[in-house]
């Protein structure tokens, strides 16, 4: 599947596809990046947007009020991001916070930005954030809108990638064993604080990757769409449909939810509210029916 | 600042806090009882908040009277959603609850978005227009009404919890489920009918905000994070806990709109949540079983 959207776009061309497989890929990477906090780690966030709209609205800043080149913003708005991440991390697990109260405090911290930057008008204010429009590769404006998708691409390939190392590698067996039983982790030696900590910042930083590519994609971002929960809620769907825990199975999810998506739109005439609604079934019906998610489906019949 | 500024602000903020400490109660209870965290009670609020309002405006019934009608409808609906949707679908796991009531939030918002589109709705009653003038404020009569009905409310909750069967039957699940099982109480039962309990005092608050208030799909999304913060701070599962909560909070959105504007002064309610989370999550009241 990561290869046809990889050369989706080479075969199809540009259009409607591009824009939809685009979408795609950016809500794979957001959900994969919810995934290695909350499928890997079992820390469910409510404000994944927190993060997403830390990279989307620090990269804008930087741009667009202090003149930064593109390139060097997007670095620094995902470091801003991870940044944000370690710093959340470190004082809501330090006190302990987890499950329900995890979710809630994330989803606290998500509006406290909302808020926080739409009363600002140096961080957009109510309207958002623009950027200026200079085509260019040196502005990170691709005039050929196939660059950056096969740029994103690169990074949500890299994002499976590191899904499979969190099941091989060290650490990711240390987060597996915190969410399976976090006193008995402890007991074995692992630091429960620290690689919570560790989870979130890596998780912020993917989330914030998502964020500066959005930006460069749309040149628009506002304090709704960024911090929102909408977001928030695009990024935990798409890995519990697809497969909580599973390297692919954000990206399994996105594509479900977008095809889904699509079609409730075609059906409901573009009215609002019922593509949403749909997705919101299939949460319900994925937890009742199938917890495992679509990858869980792969594995029995394998 | 002047206390003619402030003195109206804290009176202001008493009667949306009591109004708050209402929907918080409902989501109390269901904590208190369950011990999960119910993500729709917003999105519940939100339709009987529309359900107060097509009564009134296709049948011309009042809120007010609405509430004997609407409490037994909301009754059965949550009793139903956690006996048919919410226990059958959680596997026996917290962060599913989670999932599986913010699954619900997402559904009944959007459909709500569907069917009502975004048309901000509120109703004009005869009395909406009235008001008493306290020497120091002006408030208006709805709000008052809305005010005294939350503080009943929450005594007749208290009183059906320390004094009936099915009370005690509620507390001692809360306290010690398998306990109560061999006693012979069907737990699963008393979830649903605390559900239930929950949902119908969340229909009592729409039908007493609705006449000072408005109604849209996404009204739901604005309250939750509220009466969560209302629950947190008035202590997980304390009734007292959150009606006192519930009128603080009001007055620390009240002043604090006051100082730093009106879109400035959501950031208190946010930032009281966060900070007792961190520092104290039992409460200001401390924790106790309802």
């Amino acid at each position: 599947m990561l290869a046809a959207l990889g050369v989706l776009p080479w075969l199809a061309g540009s259009g409607f596809w591009l824009t939809s497989a685009t979408l795609v890929l950016l809500y794979a990477l957001l959900g994969q990046s919810w995934n290695v906090l909350g499928g890997y780690g079992g820390q469910y966030s409510f404000g994944q947007a927190l993060f997403f709209g830390a990279g989307a609205f620090a990269s804008g800043v930087l741009q667009i009020r202090l003149g930064v080149n593109a390139w060097l913003a997007a670095a620094l708005g995902i470091g801003a991001g991870a940044a944000l991440g370690a710093a959340v991390g470190w004082l809501v697990f330090r006190y302990r916070l987890r499950g329900s109260y995890f979710a809630l405090v994330t989803l606290a911290f998500a509006e406290l930005a909302r808020i926080l930057v739409a009363a600002f008008a140096f961080t957009g204010g109510g309207f958002g954030l623009l950027v200026p429009l200079r085509r260019g590769a040196a502005t990170f404006q691709f005039a050929d809108p196939r660059i950056p998708y096969t740029l994103l691409w690169l990074v949500v390939v890299g994002s499976c990638l590191l899904g499979l190392w969190l099941e091989r590698s060290r650490f990711g067996a240390r987060l597996l064993a915190l969410r399976e039983n976090e006193a008995a982790a402890q007991a074995l030696g692992v630091a429960p604080v620290r690689l919570k900590t560790q989870a979130i910042t890596l998780s912020a930083a993917l989330a914030a990757t998502a964020g500066v590519f959005y930006l460069q994609i749309f040149l628009f971002v506002d304090s709704g769409g960024g911090f929102g929960p909408a977001m928030s809620i695009a990024a935990l769907l798409a890995p519990i449909i697809g497969g909580l825990g599973t390297p692919f199975g954000a990206l399994y999810g996105a594509v479900l939810m977008h095809l889904l998506g699509e079609a409730a739109k075609r059906v409901s005439g573009h009215a609002p509210g019922l593509d949403l609604a749909f997705y919101g079934v299939i949460l319900l019906l994925m937890l009742r029916f199938l917890p495992a998610g679509l990858a869980g489906i792969g594995r029995r019949d394998a | 600042m002047a206390w003619d500024l402030l003195l109206p602000a804290v009176l202001d903020g008493l009667t949306n806090g009591a109004v708050y400490a209402l929907v918080a109660l409902g989501l109390t209870l269901i904590y208190g009882v369950l011990h999960i965290i119910n993500f729709a009670h917003g999105s519940l609020l939100m339709l009987a908040l529309y359900a107060a309002y097509f009564l009134y405006s296709l049948l011309g019934i009042s809120p007010y009277a609405a509430l004997p009608i609407l409490m037994p409808a909301f009754f059965a609906l949550g009793y139903g959603v956690q006996r048919w949707i919410v226990a059958p679908a959680s596997h026996g796991r917290e962060q599913n609850v989670l999932m599986i009531t913010l699954g619900l939030a997402i559904v009944l918002d959007n459909l709500a978005l569907y069917a009502f589109t975004s048309t901000t709705r509120s109703i004009d009653l005869p009395l909406a227009g009235e008001s008493i003038d306290f020497g120091v404020a002006v408030i208006g009569v709805p709000k008052l009404i809305a005010c005294a009905g939350a503080l009943l409310l929450a005594g007749a909750l208290w009183l059906m919890l320390a004094r009936t069967d099915l009370g005690r039957a509620i507390r001692a699940v809360a306290r010690e489920p398998e306990g109560a099982r061999l006693v012979g109480i069907r737990v699963e039962r008393i979830y649903a009918i605390t559900f239930g309990i929950g949902t119908a005092c969340v229909a009592a608050s729409a039908c007493l905000l609705l006449p000072s208030f408005y109604v849209t799909p996404q009204v739901g999304y604005a309250f939750v994070l509220i009466a969560f913060t209302t629950v947190v701070l008035g202590g997980m599962g304390s009734l007292p806990g959150a009606l006192l909560a519930g009128l603080l909070l009001g007055v620390i959105e009240a002043v604090s709109g006051l100082y730093l504007g009106e879109s400035l002064g959501q950031l208190g309610i946010y930032a009281v949540f966060i900070l007792i989370l961190l520092f104290r999550p039992t409460g200001l009241f401390g924790a106790r079983a309802a």
